[in-house]
């Protein structure tokens, strides 16, 4: 499949890491700009992306972590021709995408997106079996049992049963909903699979599946993934490379081995030293430092030590401890 | 004498397809000025089982427990009346979306003074300059200016300080927050609990977190309860629960996490099993 697909690009394209392979997914200087206001008060533009240089290759996953802001959806709907960039160019398969000349069935197909809420993106009208089998019945000539038939397989390639088939998407739990999206979006054989936060919404233990089904479709389709998180355990799991967006620019871009060995940006070192860590030396550092304070804390108070009684057996004493605290301060 | 103390605490709803049973016999202890995180997944009665204790659950919820004691006090025994006034001075709440939390419709400024009129005696002014103070104390920037701005002029983050304002209004000496930084970015995430931890521990207040994260866990709790399905798995000082964890389900729990195993597959929860039964 992907041979076939590929003799399409011209191969002597710069960029790609490992010479003489075309990156299946690469951006050059992607820059996105929203307009804002306009109608009475001036017009206002905002760079969402800053220029965005990012190179992927075939089989791989980039992850991109940032904060809310930070354009990384931006990006993804870019990747995903959904949306025009304001300036420079996309490639898929070292094909360039030109948004406003029309893009083709074919190219289209090369790139599907999974969306964080998968509630959202179902049609709650429609059953199952009509969502997988949509995809197919706009991007190719095959005939309805054809179509019912491939869902059904999807369906069940994705962890799912044939009793659900016939089912409405308010029937399924968050995970399984999450299944059924990754479904849809693999029913036109995708070669780029862009995953916005798919795991954000889900429970710990429902996390771990989709994030087991994700490696075995990789390893079956040999898929390429852009996966969106704000998750840094998660990202770690996941990437080859991880690339860290800071309003609309890439701060740090390497491979996942070494981003996670030492950030060199200081947003990296601040996004990684925000995220919580389970560490059980960190735990005991902690227990000490507050059980310190707390003994500080309460040499202190044996000063004041009258009104703290008379907290403490607060029980119908309606308003002493709160007018007393607030009393306190100003005087 | 712990602060609260719940003894077999069970919340049922009456369904179509039946009674559902979002906790089932929980008991659980929290003393003053300790952390307490409350794990679960969803689904694990964490946050009813804390609804309850405040009495918000709706009418269509039934309640039953051998005690319900917050300061040695019976919770159940109390009028409707009774459990408003302890709610919101004595005990107070905070939730998982701040921005929904607050009223559109009027001022931060109002919604804390708000709280203090109906909890407390201070006049007018008395109580402008103590939702001054306390927005000080949660770290917005001039906050006599930001009196004046509605919810949807501020961030997520600030809306969370507001809504923690208002729950601190009082110096409550318990306070319960769910889920309070799941909708926050992780840098924000961690300045909202660091400024718990510091109210936590400033007003010697008992803290009940309710988190999915275990992340978060490690970063707060003193002790922490593990739920699963409306009943209590474990119950542990944080260090035993990741170092030495008991139950098979938070076992199971842990493993599961992505830090646990770079690279390769992880063991999924549902494949474990064997936690069903109440240890």
């Amino acid at each position: 499949m992907s041979g076939a697909t590929m003799s399409g690009a011209g191969m002597s394209d710069e960029g790609g890491r490992a010479a003489g392979e075309v990156p299946v997914l690469e951006t050059r200087g992607v820059v996105r700009d929203y307009e804002s206001g306009g109608v009475f008060g001036s017009k206002r533009t905002v760079r969402a992306l800053k220029g965005v240089d990012l190179s992927v290759r075939r089989g791989d996953t980039l992850a991109i972590v940032g904060e809310s802001g930070c354009g990384k959806s931006t990006l993804a709907r870019i990747i995903t021709m959904i949306d025009a960039p304001t300036g420079g160019e996309v490639l898929i398969e070292g094909q360039k995408v030109d948004i406003a000349r029309g893009i083709s069935r074919q190219m289209r197909r090369k790139v599907q997106i999974v969306f964080q809420n998968p509630y959202g993106s179902l049609n709650p009208r429609q059953k199952i079996g009509d969502v997988l089998g949509e995809p197919l019945k706009l991007n190719t000539a095959l005939p309805a049992a054809e179509r019912r038939e491939r869902a059904m397989q999807m369906l069940l390639r994705v962890g799912l049963g044939p009793e659900h088939f016939n089912r409405y998407p308010h029937m399924f739990s968050g995970g399984q909903r999450q299944r059924i999206a990754i479904a849809r979006a693999l029913m036109v054989n995708p070669e780029i699979l862009v995953l916005d936060e798919p795991v954000s919404a889900l429970d710990l233990s429902v996390q771990a599946q989709i994030l087991n089904l994700r490696q075995d479709l990789q390893d079956e389709f040999n898929l390429t993934y852009v996966f969106i998180s704000h998750d840094l355990s998660v990202v770690r799991h996941v990437a080859d490379d991880v690339m860290v967006m800071q309003t609309g620019e890439v701060v740090e871009y390497r491979s996942r081995d070494a981003i996670f060995a030492g950030p060199q940006h200081p947003y990296t070192k601040m996004l990684f030293s925000a995220t919580p860590r389970i560490d059980p030396a960190r735990i005991r550092e902690r227990l000490a430092a507050k059980a310190s304070a707390k003994a500080a804390a309460a040499a202190r108070t044996k000063d004041v030590a009258g009104s703290a009684a008379g907290n403490v057996s607060a029980g119908n004493v309606s308003d002493g401890s709160v007018s007393g605290g607030a009393g306190a301060a100003p005087a | 004498m712990a602060l609260l103390e719940i003894r077999n605490l069970t919340v049922s709803f009456e369904t179509a397809a039946g009674r559902f049973h979002a906790v089932q016999g929980l008991d659980l202890a929290v003393d003053s000025g300790e952390v307490l995180a409350v794990v679960g997944e969803s689904g694990s009665g964490k946050s009813v089982a804390m609804l309850a204790v405040m009495g918000l659950l709706p009418d269509t919820a039934t309640v039953s427990a051998d005690a319900m004691l917050f300061q040695g006090r019976d919770l159940m025994s109390l009028s409707p009346r009774q459990r408003r006034r302890l709610a919101g001075r004595d005990m107070a709440m905070i939730f998982q979306e701040p921005i929904a939390s607050l009223n559109p419709c009027f001022t931060v400024g109002f919604q804390i003074e708000e709280t203090l009129k109906r909890h407390t005696g201070l006049d007018a002014a008395g109580r402008r300059r103590r939702a001054v103070e306390l927005l000080d104390a949660v770290g917005i920037p001039e906050p006599a200016q930001r009196l004046s701005s509605f919810p949807h002029q501020m961030s997520g983050g600030q809306c969370q300080r507001v809504m923690i304002a208002i729950a601190t209004a009082c110096t409550p000496k318990l306070l319960i927050a769910d889920e309070p930084t799941t909708a926050l970015d992780v840098t924000i995430q961690k300045q909202i609990l660091d400024l718990l931890l510091r109210l936590q521990l400033e007003h010697g207040m008992a803290l009940v977190l309710i988190t999915h994260d275990m992340g978060v866990v490690a970063e707060t709790a003193d002790r922490v309860v593990v739920q699963y399905r409306g009943r209590k798995m474990e119950d542990a000082d944080v260090l035993s629960l990741f170092e030495n964890p008991q139950n098979p389900y938070t076992r199971a729990l842990l493993s599961a996490l992505p830090e646990n195993a770079v690279g390769g597959r992880l063991p999924t929860v549902a494949a474990a099993g064997g936690w069903e039964a109440r240890p």
